[in-house]
């Protein structure tokens, strides 16, 4: 027996760490239990013990109060588009410039569809340019090339994020972009850019997102394993059209 | 548990005999080695989840995880460290049960993973300029790990000839 028990032991080492590593994969109880509740009223009704208000209770998330975006928000996609996908976003995460593209592509996917406002949110604490990129991309946008500027910024993070200081590089952007240097330098260290970034780290504050990118999709938050790919991004636009 | 692995253990009875201490210090190689497990199993199911590959307002992970070195041909690097400790927790746990070879391995095994840790911890401060802590617990793991082989490799009693 004693021979045995060394490779009992690791056995059961083994045993233990797939059983840890699979309730870890397993969705967390909270949050994720939203999506497959919404598909079928029967759980939902034997969960809450109220069958009578079940078929209602089905019907409301269908019909989802229409995102408000204020006139001056950066938006992609068409006004009346049935789905608004915010993207709180900081130009100097790597995570937020891999899943960038992505949402141009699920753009692509849902021209009539999908639009989708972008929303600042620096992680000033971890970034410190992110802010600065921010406000350029606000700069820039007042000369009306906000995207522009946005695309280049993702594009060109890994250049700018170690540079110390990045600002030269922002204004090589600029001329790039054809934009007038002197007021786009101004630009990014006036008010008005800096109100458009605070106003959107606040709406973010608020609603205490934990990181970036995070995207709420009619007004509802996904989780970021929801979200980091174009076919999980997808999906979630699949169950806003559906109404769910 | 044949015969070959039953005369490793006469002859770690005989010639090197596991000591109170040494097998102590299997007991405590073994241990740090869950310890390793434990992270490197929850790195792996968050890098999985996409979890750490997010900027998050708190850690230094995002910017470690979800750089390019923090996957080796697709897997997770967190997955090598799981099955590198994994392997470093059978191998102490056998030592410790008296088989010889075993412990010889871990040596090996152990001073493949604190060069690992030492280019990681380079990594880290020089290239991505910030730290993740389950990466530097990670770190603190495997140099205990080498200490504690280290002390075995110079204490072992040796058989006389």
């Amino acid at each position: 027996m004693r021979k045995a028990l060394p490779f009992v032991i690791i056995a059961a080492v083994l045993l233990a760490t797939f059983g840890a590593g699979f309730l870890l994969m397993r969705p967390s109880s909270g949050g994720q239990s939203d999506p497959p509740a919404a598909t079928g009223a029967t759980p939902n009704a034997g969960a809450q013990g109220a069958s009578p208000a079940a078929p209602a209770a089905t019907q409301e998330p269908a019909k989802p109060a229409p995102v408000v975006v204020e006139p001056s928000a950066h938006v992609r996609g068409p006004a009346n588009a049935p789905v608004t996908i915010e993207e709180f976003s900081d130009f100097q995460c790597p995570t937020c410039a891999r899943m960038h593209p992505v949402v141009k592509q699920l753009l692509a996917k849902y021209p009539q569809q999908v639009r989708v406002v972008f929303r600042h949110y620096p992680l000033a604490t971890i970034h410190a340019f992110a802010r600065e990129a921010a406000r350029a991309a606000e700069a820039a946008g007042m000369q009306g090339k906000f995207w522009e500027m946005a695309d280049l910024l993702y594009e060109k993070q890994a250049e700018w994020s170690k540079a110390a200081p990045a600002r030269p590089y922002f204004v090589q952007y600029a001329q790039q972009l054809g934009l007038d240097v002197t007021r786009f330098q101004q630009d990014i260290d006036g008010t008005a850019a800096a109100m458009r970034v605070v106003n959107d780290e606040r709406r973010a504050a608020s609603r205490r997102f934990q990181g970036t990118p995070t995207f709420v999709v009619n007004g509802r938050e996904l989780k970021f394993e929801e979200s980091n790919d174009l076919s999980k991004l997808s999906a979630a636009v699949e169950r806003a059209l559906a109404g769910q | 548990m044949g015969r070959a692995n039953e005369s490793l253990r006469t002859n770690a009875a005989t010639a090197e005999g596991p000591t109170l201490r040494s097998t102590l210090l299997d007991a405590a190689a073994a241990l740090l080695a869950l310890v390793g497990v434990a992270d490197s199993v929850y790195l792996t199911v968050q890098h999985l989840l996409g979890n750490t590959l997010r900027c998050t307002i708190t850690s230094g992970c995002s910017e470690v995880l979800g750089s390019p070195y923090a996957s080796v041909w697709g897997v997770p690097l967190a997955t090598f460290g799981a099955v590198a400790y994994f392997t470093a927790f059978s191998l102490a746990t056998l030592s410790a049960f008296g088989y010889v070879k075993a412990r010889t391995l871990l040596a090996v095994l152990v001073a493949a993973m604190f060069v690992v840790t030492l280019w990681l911890l380079y990594l880290q401060a020089f290239v991505l300029n910030a730290f993740c802590q389950y990466c530097l617990l990670s770190a603190a793991v495997t140099t205990l790990l080498a200490v504690i082989v280290l002390i075995q490799r110079l204490t072992r009693r040796r058989p006389f000839a």
